[in-house]
């Protein structure tokens, strides 16, 4: 009934789904989302560097992310500028350096449109062991690090108070986030990771009054919209990416009706 | 004050600035184990501050912090919690220590909250919410705790039992305790050691001896040093408006 590559598809974004469920909860808690676009972004420059020099482009994408967020400490603490500033600084230049470098590899054969909106049919079986390997580490790392970046994310000066190293949780953080976006860039597309990481987890706060249960509801919307996007991507042809986060769209406004009954209830 | 096996926490001639104006400067003292120390002072006299040098928050600091302790509880001055983290106090009380369903139990009931245990976070009153703050640093039975101003907010009745608690908190697990609070009336009655602040150390000592001081009365007014009896006292300084000391 399906060919291969939906199979292919369908594994590799059970398994960014499974990652991006718990990192998206912390993206929504910290306020993190236009950090997560930034990265994002300037993993075009990663791809356009792994085309240049015949490397793997999770890899690349990792690396130049990786850069790109300890460039953005650093300004940080060296200017004045505000954070939002600085982000879209990084994130447009980033993105512009990648597409000028695009432009002088005119004789590579080269499909942005699969690079900015993800293409299932481009998901090898590498991928995949790329996409399941890596997720695993970043979730094993996270519950390590969890204690600490979650007891900072509700109050730094009790963390830090009571030994728990808030600074070094949030700095492997960081890390985990650039390792997420060049695992999953693949099927959602580079435009889209972001959306991947915020809309599950804003559905799941909708209906959530805890922090496990928010989590687990985000891995479930993260599993529903990949399978649901990935079908009708199939179905209709479209994007992969696109077809993902619609689907999430869909369960976030579902989950609005949650809310509105709680109002009710209320009043 | 020379440091001995019971010191928990001790700071040497500690200062802390930001955007070069010095919050406080030239504090030392020393919490020892079973013993409660108290800080006092006006507004903006860098209490707060001195708390957070001892819990090593403000890094960059003048002088020496020598800690002896991990096991540290906290009671911020400010705490606001986010509306986008969906948070019960269940979930807030084991924020920093995996602790069992016991010991929650234990400690909300010690501070009187334990019937909101499952409430949201954001639900709660003022009051409560420090009642909660309170259950949450001595949950973990710390060998040092941190008060800062830890009944704001509590009704009248509520907070004469939570300076109980906390007396009795420190003679139980014998752990230090650096409070900050504006109740004199408290400081005087159940505190070991009273350091008076107003950007350095106006003075310190016994609350009777404090009380006696004239930096104390000229601090807190007449009625304050009114609580103890009053010895009366020279100034061998004054503040000018820029917080510069002179000497008489």
């Amino acid at each position: 009934m399906f060919d291969d590559f939906f199979i292919r598809a369908l594994i590799a974004g059970i398994g960014v789904a499974l990652v991006t469920g718990p990192l998206g909860c912390f993206v929504v808690w910290r306020r993190l989302s236009y950090f997560g676009d930034t990265l994002a972004h300037s993993a075009l420059l990663g791809v356009t560097i792994a085309y240049s020099f015949e490397l793997n482009i999770a890899v690349s994408v990792f690396l130049v992310s990786s850069i790109i967020a300890l460039f953005l400490i650093q300004l940080q603490k060296k200017t004045n500028l505000p954070g939002d500033a600085l982000l879209g600084l990084l994130a447009h230049s980033s993105l512009a350096v990648g597409l000028v470098v695009i432009g002088f590899l005119a004789f590579i054969r080269f499909d942005i449109m699969g690079l900015l909106f993800g293409d299932i049919l481009a998901v090898t079986v590498n991928d995949l062991i790329i996409i399941w390997f890596g997720g695993a580490l970043i979730l094993l790392v996270l519950k390590l690090i969890w204690k600490p970046l979650f007891a900072s994310t509700v109050n730094y000066e009790l963390a830090e108070a009571e030994g728990l190293n808030p600074d070094r949780a949030k700095a492997i953080f960081t890390i985990l986030m650039a390792a997420i976006i060049a695992i999953s860039i693949k099927m959602v597309g580079l435009l889209l990771i972001t959306g991947m990481l915020i809309i599950p987890a804003a559905m799941a706060r909708n209906i959530s009054d805890n922090p496990q249960k928010m989590v687990l509801f985000s891995v479930i919307g993260g599993l529903l919209s990949v399978i649901i996007g990935l079908f009708s991507s199939l179905e209709f042809n479209t994007a992969s990416g696109p077809s993902i986060i619609t689907a999430s769209l869909v369960l976030f406004i579902l989950s609005l009706l949650k809310i509105k009954q709680s109002i009710q209830l209320k009043n | 004050m020379g440091s001995n096996n019971n010191t928990l926490v001790k700071l040497k001639n500690v200062g802390y600035h930001q955007n070069d104006k010095w919050l406080v400067k030239g504090v030392s003292l020393e919490v020892e184990k079973g013993k409660i120390v108290t800080l006092i002072g006006p507004n903006g006299s860098g209490k707060s501050t001195t708390a957070k040098i001892a819990l090593g928050i403000y890094k960059k600091i003048e002088g020496e912090v020598e800690k002896y302790t991990n096991k540290v509880g906290y009671v911020p001055q400010k705490v606001s919690i986010d509306w986008t983290l969906p948070l019960r106090v269940n979930d807030f009380m084991v924020l920093t220590e995996n602790l069992k369903d016991d010991a929650i139990n234990e400690a909300l009931s010690l501070t009187g909250v334990v019937h909101l245990k499952n409430k949201n976070l954001g639900n709660l009153s003022g009051g409560e919410f420090q009642r909660v703050l309170l259950a949450r640093a001595i949950s973990k039975k710390p060998e040092l705790l941190v008060l800062d101003e830890p009944v704001q907010g509590v009704d009248f009745t509520g907070e004469i039992a939570l300076y109980e608690l906390i007396k009795k908190i420190s003679d139980d697990l014998n752990c230090g305790i650096l409070l900050i609070s504006h109740d004199l009336h408290t400081v005087m009655s159940a505190t070991d050691h009273v350091v008076c602040l107003n950007g350095h150390v106006c003075c310190s000592g016994s609350p009777i001896d404090v009380a006696k001081n004239m930096e104390y009365k000229a601090l807190f007014g007449e009625q304050a040093s009114q609580i103890l009896s009053v010895y009366e006292h020279r100034h061998d300084h004054v503040h000018s408006s820029e917080g510069d000391i002179k000497k008489n």
